[in-house]
């Protein structure tokens, strides 16, 4: 028999108004949930991409997997191996552990250029990881510091280094039902320092037109031991320049070491060519901006 | 009406409400609540327009689903006021005349009271940082920055 109307549930479903929010408790309830999805799933942390993607019609997702109540997300943890910082944790609390502000400033300082004050305390290192915008201020430095991604997904857990989650702007290497769940960094070795800058054509709140993240660890002498550089903005995805910290490495950070490894950074910069900076421009500062975080690396690692 | 069930706490009062998955808390609080102090301004997380203090963190209540308010603790700028007694930071906001067409005034008072909060004797240059969040078209921020140094030393007395 027809009906003469239809209800106000069957309206909201016609009008595809069938969108779930869940907040599940564990992190295996969160994978499950998101690999038995049918439609488009998002994870919700911070907020801070997502919901401006939502609003701009970029992405209209039929589940949101809110992950802030999961026990231990939302908490950086200090073991004897490092940090384990949690995927819900927000930035502002970050600049707010003086123990990983000692052992990485480099990574704390990069993760407190994102956004304003407001944005500060809902955005995470993990969201600015798998958005994977190119520019990501979190990212090189993540990458510069080592950083490995706990990834929780429907066949256990893994652990990669950060560099092998974004694959290309906007997109990530994670599978469906996959989550990282936290970022590890490790203990920090004795006379150590890492550092990120990044340019742009104001003093603040903005996106990284080029940037750069140094880390580095020195011998009794001040001789480089060991090196990592990473670029942000310079490339469809981070880039770790491995000749960059092979500049460096057995060297006390002399002229010839930095000449070398502006030039290296330089050279090693893939960037496009728009409005906020030339190619010509993002290679000359990618150079620019890797020697200078490289000289405070150095001086945070008790370097002279 | 499918809907999220939510209870939570707004200015000290208990607050429960049903809201779709996608609408944001700045909807919840502004169209279902009545709530209007919170204003729309770009809708994006950059002008600061819909600030509002969430579990003693400054956010902009437009980069938060109304869902996710569940037995969290929301303040507005209509909880500044002790009925016919401004906070400080309204008074000297009045006094200094640090608005004009009022519509990023909410929001920068809650960003100036979790500023003071954190950092109750902070310079200029701090006051300046603090709220680089919140965008104002008429005043030039003079106004507005003189108007929180006054209200941090009235408070300071206090």
């Amino acid at each position: 028999m027809r009906r003469p109307f239809i209800t106000v549930a069957e309206i909201c479903h016609i009008q595809g108004e069938t969108m779930r929010y869940i907040r599940p408790l564990s992190i295996e309830d969160a994978v499950g949930q998101l690999a038995g999805s049918a439609g488009t799933a998002a994870i919700l942390a911070g907020g801070s991409d997502l919901l401006v993607r939502m609003k701009g019609g970029f992405i209209e997702p039929d589940l949101i997997v809110d992950i802030k109540a999961i026990e231990g997300l939302s908490e950086i943890k200090e073991t004897a191996e490092g940090f384990s910082i949690g995927a819900a944790v927000p930035c502002a609390v970050l600049g707010e552990s003086a123990s990983l502000k000692k052992a990485w400033p480099g990574v704390v300082e990069a993760a407190n250029l994102i956004g304003s004050k407001q944005v500060q305390g809902r955005c995470t290192i993990v969201g600015n990881l798998c958005n994977a915008s190119p520019a990501a201020d979190s990212v090189p430095a993540l990458v510069a510091a080592g950083a490995k991604a706990l990834v929780a997904g429907p066949s256990g857990k893994r652990t990669i280094a950060v560099e092998a989650v974004p694959t290309g702007p906007g997109r990530t290497s994670l599978a469906k039902g996959e989550i990282v769940e936290a970022i590890l960094l490790d203990k920090r070795a004795p006379r150590s320092g890492d550092a990120y800058l990044r340019f742009i054509p104001r003093t603040e709140m903005d996106i990284a037109v080029v940037s750069a993240g140094v880390n580095l660890t020195l011998d009794e002498q001040g001789v480089v031991k060991s090196a990592r550089v990473a670029l942000g903005a310079a490339a469809p995805t981070v880039l770790l320049v491995d000749e960059a910290a092979e500049a460096l490495i057995g060297r006390k950070l002399d002229e010839a070491a930095l000449e070398r490894l502006a030039k290296v950074c330089a050279g090693a910069c893939r960037p496009i060519d728009d409005k906020r900076g030339t190619i010509e421009f993002r290679r000359k500062v990618a150079g620019v901006l890797a020697r200078r975080a490289a000289t405070t690396a150095y001086a945070r690692a008790g370097g002279k | 009406m499918a809907g999220v069930a939510v209870s939570t706490t707004i200015n000290g009062d208990h607050v429960e409400y049903l809201c779709q998955p996608d609408e944001t808390l700045l909807d919840v609080l502004r169209d279902r609540l009545g709530l209007t102090g919170a204003k729309e301004g770009c809708g994006t997380g950059d002008c600061g327009a819909c600030s509002i203090i969430l579990d003693d963190r400054l956010v902009c209540s437009c980069l938060v689903l109304g869902a996710e308010a569940e037995g969290r603790r929301i303040e507005t700028v209509e909880g500044m006021a002790h009925g016919e007694k401004l906070h400080p930071l309204q008074q000297k906001f009045l006094e200094h005349a640090a608005l004009q067409c009022g519509i990023c005034t909410p929001g920068f008072l809650i960003a100036a009271k979790d500023l003071l909060a954190k950092n109750p004797d902070p310079t200029e240059e701090e006051i300046r940082f603090g709220l680089a969040g919140n965008l104002c078209r008429c005043t030039g921020y003079d106004k507005i920055v003189r108007a929180v140094q006054d209200a941090a030393n009235v408070m300071k007395g206090a």
